[in-house]
């Protein structure tokens, strides 16, 4: 990204605004708006700062969560496994200490960290987010340059409020055209990392634009931004627009007044110039996009719902076929099985992927007055309180256990499986998360990543499935 | 942390591409508060298979790993640098690593040494055919060497000039950004008023 251009894309634009030191063969020492914390990546941080002495230097910009490594049942009792104890009580003594707010569990605000950030109002347009979390890029979906760092980078910010980045190359993802009715954001993210593979992004901060971008909801668009990590990108955000001020607007941390129209009129700026340049474009057409599932163990070995079990042999590169091969045997799948007879014993619906309330509504919609199939569970986890509280409201949680389905309480729970919501060994599972690594899910445990209409529309059949598929 | 100049140890040739960090460590194991002890769940799900490459014995005090493609994607875990520090590794080879991963590892002081995915390949037959051969790395010159005689192998590896010299030197990153504290402030100064907070006075 040359500094001396003067048409800039979104990203250089957000990114020069928060250089505070910039030297010739060292990396840009960036500004950090906001930091958000949780329980699993953080506590060798703050031990890392008492040893050298120092403070938080900025806690009015940090907030933290717990979500990673809490129960989603009996959440108002303490946490039975001794070891997720000490990881969620060393949080709560480190947020008291070093003065950093916290909502803990059973708190009204607790939840994802990156469900909890968009749905206070705090992640806005034009800022620098970091966690010690790969799907920090969720926040991207607001048009700012959010990231996952580590626990070093963790202790860094904590102590200084800036990060360290050598600035990254960028990238466009331009998907034109409208998505087809029943195609989700989720099937567009996973047709484009099937279309990139895990390592296509890899170096660049990634913009999504085009029609089908525009026609998003936020929600939809945190969906995307939330996998860009799945193909490598550094980060991925969206030009925001009449949509993201209309979703921040009367949140409690969202600016008011004044300051609103000041911030407003700074964030309608924050889009690419008609002339600036991309490091490298991807165009897709949203118009032939089908729901999409994955059938390997990398969100990149993807297919549409309609297709089969690819046959490694058809790959070219031997990397490649080797992968496959390995992925078919850890999963047990046939080659050529059509995806529609892969039967599956869980469907998990939530995580920061898909665990807003836009996504609990949809697969609702699907599963009213319809049986989850006696084969099957069904988990709906909430993304956090909030969610649960409002989908509670609305009547959500009665239609998900009138079919049969677990309600749970917020958190990540089996989107990785720290708690105790796990896979079995060799248990399947269609899951609306975004990882389906060996063994994500617990040990032994295969993953389908799937959208929420499909994870529904799944649970109702047994078998992966689409709402068209329901009688 | 401690300066690293050059490293010479037995090598283990792991045949995968795609090694995410739910593989180095999965979720299970990182509800340790420290950043120790973490050997116990590095790979946890293949060691449990007798002929997996771990548990060859002849890649016994094995200190350089030697990957394929994408290693380290997936998970921001440090964890997975500490897990692989715990059980003795003091350098990753990989034809390509993900960008967090090859973040945390310069932070924490394990050389992620990128290299071109024919040299992966040499170092895998040759860590094969001779079990136990040593594999060094040398900062100073960004070469990676291994075997002896017509079939050595000497190539160059890629790492940023400034994680270079930071290992080298040993340095504390957190030391070096306090010395512009100065800078942190004065940039402090300019930012808008509605930019948010979470505390409020
Ligand atoms: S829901 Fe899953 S991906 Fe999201 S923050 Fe939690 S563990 Fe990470």
């Amino acid at each position: 990204m040359g500094a001396t251009r003067t048409a800039r894309t979104l990203a250089e634009k957000v990114w020069d605004e928060h250089v505070v030191r910039s030297t010739e063969g060292e990396p840009d020492l960036l500004f950090i708006d906001l930091h958000l914390i949780h329980e699993v990546t953080s506590p060798q941080a703050f031990d890392g700062l008492r040893l050298a002495g120092r403070q938080v230097r900025r806690p009015d910009l940090t907030l933290a969560t717990e979500d990673h490594n809490v129960p989603t049942v009996d959440w108002d009792k303490p946490i039975a496994d001794p070891v997720s104890k000490t990881q969620v009580d060393t949080l709560r003594r480190n947020a008291e200490e070093f003065g950093v707010r916290l909502h803990p569990l059973g708190d009204v605000e607790q939840g994802i960290v990156h469900v909890v950030g968009p749905q206070l109002g705090l992640t806005q347009p034009g800022m620098t987010i970091v966690c010690g979390d790969s799907h920090t890029s969720t926040h991207g979906a607001f048009g700012a340059i959010a990231f996952g760092i580590g626990t070093s980078e963790v202790e860094h910010v904590l102590a200084t409020q800036t990060l360290m980045q050598a600035k990254p190359k960028t990238m466009a993802v331009t998907i034109s055209g409208s998505l087809p009715a029943g195609v989700t954001a989720k099937d567009m993210v996973l047709t484009l990392i099937a279309h990139t593979g895990t390592g296509g992004g890899q170096g660049y901060i990634v913009e999504y634009r085009g029609q089908a971008i525009e026609e998003l909801s936020m929600e939809g668009r945190m969906t995307v931004c939330n996998m860009s990590i799945e193909w490598g990108a550094k980060a991925g955000l969206i030009a925001p627009d009449q949509t993201t001020f209309d979703y921040i607007e009367g949140r409690p941390e969202a600016p008011k007044g004044e300051d609103w129209d000041a911030a407003v009129a700074h964030w309608k700026t924050l889009v690419t110039d008609d002339d600036a340049e991309y490091d490298k474009e991807i165009v897709l057409d949203a118009a032939e996009m089908t729901p999409f599932v994955t059938w390997g163990t990398n969100p990149g070995q993807g297919v549409p719902l309609g297709s089969a079990v690819p046959d490694p042999a058809s790959y070219d590169d031997e990397s490649d076929r080797v992968a496959a091969q390995k992925a078919l045997e850890y999963m047990g799948l046939e080659a050529g099985t059509p995806m529609r007879e892969v039967k599956v014993d869980t469907v998990f619906v939530g995580s920061c992927t898909n665990g807003r309330i836009e996504d609990l509504r949809l697969a609702a919609e699907i599963i009213k007055g319809r049986t989850v199939d006696p084969d099957t569970r069904l988990l709906v986890v909430p993304g956090s309180v909030r969610v649960r509280l409002q989908a509670e409201q609305e009547g959500l949680d009665v239609v998900f256990k009138d079919a049969g389905a677990e309600w749970r309480g917020a958190g990540c729970s089996m989107c990785l499986g720290m708690n105790p919501d796990t896979l079995q060994p060799g248990e399947r599972s269609a899951s609306t998360s975004n990882r389906n690594f060996e063994g994500r899910q617990g040990k032994g445990g295969r993953t389908h990543l799937v959208s929420v209409p499909v994870a529904a529309a799944t649970a109702v059949r047994g078998t992966l499935s689409s709402p068209a598929d329901l009688a | 942390m401690d300066k690293f100049t050059q490293h010479t140890g037995v090598g283990v040739p792991l045949r995968r591409s795609n090694v995410d960090t739910d593989q180095i460590i999965p979720a299970v194991y990182l509800k340790r508060v420290t950043r120790s002890g973490f050997e116990d769940g590095l790979f946890s799900a293949w060691r449990n298979d007798p002929d997996f490459v771990l548990n060859d014995p002849a890649y016994a005090g094995c200190s350089v790993l030697v990957a394929g493609p994408d290693f380290g994607t997936g998970s921001s875990r440090e964890h997975a640098v500490w897990a692989l520090q715990n059980y003795g590794f003091k350098a990753v080879v990989s034809s390509r690593f993900a960008d967090i991963f090859r973040g945390n590892s310069g932070k924490a002081g394990l050389l992620a040494a990128q290299v071109d995915e024919k040299v992966v390949q040499k170092l895998w037959d040759l860590l094969e055919a001779q079990p136990g051969a040593t594999v060094t790395v040398d900062l100073e010159s960004r070469t990676v060497r291994a075997g002896e005689g017509p079939d050595a192998i000497e190539d160059s590896f890629d790492i940023d000039d400034y994680t270079r010299w930071r290992l080298l030197e040993g340095l504390d990153d957190i030391g070096i950004t306090l010395g512009h504290a100065d800078d942190i402030t004065a940039y402090e100064q300019t930012r808008p008023r509605w930019k948010p907070a979470t505390l409020h006075a």
